[in-house]
């Protein structure tokens, strides 16, 4: 349904006075999304997850250059296409309440996002307090201001801008943080039932954990590229391909709490060769010299010379 | 020690207690976890301690004696967004020497690179700009830390990397370290005791 | 290719449909600050060309009277001949000097104000929260007249009135300004690491509010010289002897419905064109001096 190759997002910013750099966000990133299916975008912050989901809104700053190719339902998805389809065909799912009009009660707000995909006035009405009792949130909940919803309602009525438009793709920015544990399964549940009901759903997330409850498949991000996309089951069974993915699986409190020392490289200037070489064990001469592509390994993809089954 | 003596704290006269008669206490060099669901006044605990916000009944003390109206308060504290704990008007290298002198190798060892020190908060990402947040606190005159939620924004190896390096800290100056988290498995992983509130 | 995703094939097969690419732009800082430089070079021009120019031009030549816009007199002349360029420029000139002041001391009330306002708190705020709704709740000219009136006209009028109309929007701005970054968590660890509340004002406080201030007052500038042409105007601002701009528009009110357009357009256009570029200056200043904008 959508799928994104070799793009790249520059952003040029200025240094001193009048000299400006070039800050590379992006690199030849790559992805795919069918229908029914919920993928895990992971990595660290600076990573690139959430300027992916700005890309394929169409809502990139003024000082953004993007290359590569991204198409969507077979057509390439342009700049142009971007701006008719979000909030139509691709929607995407805020972080917060803080994203909605805080002096206008939640359902009229939801109610014109069903409206603005050509649902009548009457017939919007109707979707969003379906959705809302589907959601188990009580019907005085449609009269109610953002800051009067509890955490837990806040991510259902948040749910529903997505719920209540015919969107093939849905993305969720960082749905997970600071919410109380019971807040979070539900909020995840709620995306699966999404991609079960046919819709592609992109979770952005830096918490693998999470994540891997509801992913079929994990896109692991590290310094605005692809390092590795694996299927949700690969995890648990040991069979991650790149030694980022792998430490990223060993860092977590429930498993050995042993991170991997360094930094992302600089977006300034990206060194030669492979992005992740300077904190790899596995480096040698060819990952200094080259930048290794993403080929296929078993049923799935890794960006790395050294990966084997 | 940190003590803080059958606390209690509401945000209006009117309002329902956020924190009811608390009291806890952290020995230095020990790391003592709080753990409780979300709506439980977690966070208005950890700015209790650190004399962010006053006490409305009982009393935060350092060694018996109460926390020092001027100065350099010996019980810091470290929040969820970095981008709120630093001003955004500055550069990196002045948000730095607001807790005391650079230290290069601190800073190195943190893994602050020093061409981010003439950055500005925005230029930098959430990861990095939480070891700014950290790195600043780490001196000796801080002899308490509490930690709130302090890498729940953050991945997992970056956690794990900010964790080492606090950890390590505190042992070997012998600060008092208190956890706050919703994360049970990571609270198991850094504390000696846990308080389930 | 599989039913499972293979994104290494695609990217060979759609290369053709590459993405728009951002064509490369003039720099957006270069042109920022090239109007920030433009205006101010046009607006100090104006402010100087008495001195510049001097008198000439000005003197009675009843030979050329009531002569349209021509190449020697781009904005005609007047009933006594007069170059009606010079006689633009010598009002426009005084006429933002008086402005510039005005604004300027209007800028300081509200700075001090809304810096009162947003510290103190309480009374404080109340009460000057509520001068800053009463003068909201008048009619803007009506209090000005007023103002101009009873403190007896004239230049001092004019500079007094403008200076206590326009300072209320700069006092609610500097005291929002004031409040936010007060309740701001860097503000309270900043009293952790044991800093003064001095410290914190300048340190902390400080870089928000100068640009604020700046721009604010720029912002100001069109305000207080319209104001204050308007004032002369209608006669009870600048006598009617001084060549301010707003004299020399009322003066041209006699001659326009017998033909002589120019009397009232060209001086009316250079006021206009000077009261933008001072916002033109404004809006481009305030994108430079806020990190965020900057690097678009």
């Amino acid at each position: 349904m959508l799928s994104l190759s070799n793009l790249s997002v520059t952003f040029t910013q200025y240094d001193r006075g009048l000299r400006r750099k070039q800050l590379r966000v992006i690199t030849d990133l790559n992805l795919d999304v069918q229908a029914g299916e919920v993928v895990a975008v992971v990595g660290a912050s600076g990573s690139g997850k959430s300027l992916l989901a700005h890309a394929l809104l169409g809502i990139l700053p003024q000082n953004a250059v993007m290359s590569g190719t991204m198409t969507f339902q077979g057509e390439p998805l342009t700049p142009h296409r971007c701006r008719l389809l979000r909030g139509k065909a691709i929607v995407l799912i805020p972080q917060s309440v803080g994203y909605l009009d805080p002096l206008m009660t939640v359902g009229p707000q939801v109610q014109r996002v069903a409206q603005l995909t050509g649902r009548t006035k009457a017939a919007a009405k109707t979707a969003v307090k379906k959705t809302f009792t589907r959601y188990g949130l009580p019907a005085k909940t449609f009269d109610l201001y953002p800051f009067q919803l509890s955490g837990g309602m806040a991510r259902r009525v948040l749910v529903s801008t997505a719920v209540v438009t015919p969107a093939q793709l849905v993305i969720a920015d960082e749905p997970t943080p600071g919410l109380h544990p019971d807040v979070v399964s539900e909020t995840l549940t709620h995306l699966r039932e999404l991609a079960d009901a046919g819709r592609g759903v992109i979770l952005i997330t830096h918490d693998i954990a999470a994540a891997l409850k509801i992913a079929d498949r994990v896109a692991v991000f590290y310094a605005g590229t692809t390092v590795e996309i694996a299927a949700g089951r690969d995890f648990f069974t040991g069979k991650l391909r790149h030694p980022y993915t792998q430490a990223l699986w060993r860092s977590l409190p429930q498993n050995e709490f042993l991170p991997v020392p360094g930094n992302q490289p600089n977006l300034e200037q990206l060194p030669q060769g492979c992005l992740f070489k300077d904190r790899c064990p596995w480096v040698d001469d060819l990952c200094r010299e080259e930048r290794p592509a993403l080929r296929e390994l078993n049923d799935g993809w890794v960006r790395c010379f050294h990966a084997e089954g | 020690m940190l003590k803080g003596d059958s606390l209690w704290f509401r945000y209006g006269p009117q309002l329902p207690w956020t924190v009811q008669n608390i009291s806890l206490a952290v020995a230095p060099g020990e790391v003592l976890g709080i753990m409780a669901p979300s709506g439980y006044g977690k966070t208005t605990i950890g700015k209790l301690l650190s004399g962010y916000l006053p006490a409305i009944k009982g009393a935060v003390s350092v060694n018996g004696r109460s926390l020092p109206q001027k100065g350099y308060c010996p019980v810091q504290l470290v929040f969820q967004n970095p981008e709120l704990a630093v001003n955004p008007r500055w550069r990196i290298r002045q948000i730095l020497q607001e807790g005391g002198k650079l230290n290069l190798a601190q800073l190195a060892a943190f893994g602050i690179h020093p061409n981010w020190l003439s950055r500005y908060p925005h230029e930098l990402s959430g990861g990095e700009l939480q070891r700014v947040a950290i790195s600043r606190i780490l001196n000796s005159a801080t002899r308490y830390i509490i930690a709130d939620e302090m890498t729940a924004m953050l991945d997992a190896n970056t956690q794990a990397l900010i964790w080492q390096i606090v950890l390590d800290f505190v042992k070997k100056q012998q600060i008092g370290l208190v956890a706050i988290s919703h994360e049970q498995r990571l609270l198991e992983r850094l504390c000696d005791r846990i308080l389930n509130l | 290719m599989t039913s499972t995703i293979d994104p290494a094939v695609n990217l060979e097969a759609k290369t053709s449909s590459s993405l728009q690419q951002n064509p490369s732009r003039t720099s957006r800082r270069s042109r920022t600050l090239a109007a920030i430089v433009l205006g101010t070079l046009f607006l100090g021009a104006i402010i100087f060309s008495p001195w510049i120019l001097g008198e000439s031009g000005l003197s009675t030549v009843l030979t050329q009277r009531n002569q349209p816009p021509t190449w020697s007199h781009p904005f005609g002349t007047d009933w006594l001949g007069r170059d009606m360029l010079m006689r633009s420029l010598h009002g426009l000139s005084l006429s933002l000097r008086i402005g510039l002041l005005a604004a300027s001391i209007s800028a300081f009330i509200g700075t001090s104000l809304g810096l009162a306002a947003g510290t103190f708190g309480g009374w404080v705020d109340a009460v000057i929260i509520w001068i800053v709704d009463v003068f909201f709740s008048l009619p803007h000219l009506v209090l000005l007249i007023l103002i101009a009136f009873s403190v007896g006209g004239g230049t001092r009028g004019v500079i007094i009135a403008v200076a206590l109309t326009h300072w209320t929007n700069l006092a609610r701005i500097i005291r929002a300004e004031v409040l936010q970054v007060n309740s701001a968590d860097y503000i309270h660890l900043s009293r952790q690491f044991g800093k003064s509340s001095l410290w914190i004002a300048r340190h902390h406080m400080m870089p928000h509010i100068v640009p604020q201030l700046i721009v604010g007052l720029i912002l100001l500038f069109p305000h207080a010289i319209l104001h204050e042409a308007a004032l002369s105007f209608i006669g009870i601002g600048l006598s009617p002897h001084l060549p301010a701009v707003g004299i020399i528009l009322a003066e041209s009110m006699r001659h326009l419905s017998t033909g002589y357009w120019w009397l009232g357009v060209m001086p009316g256009l250079l006021l206009l064109l000077s009261v933008k570029a001072f916002d033109w200056v404004g809006e481009n200043l305030r994108i430079l001096l806020a990190p965020k904008t900057s690097q678009e």
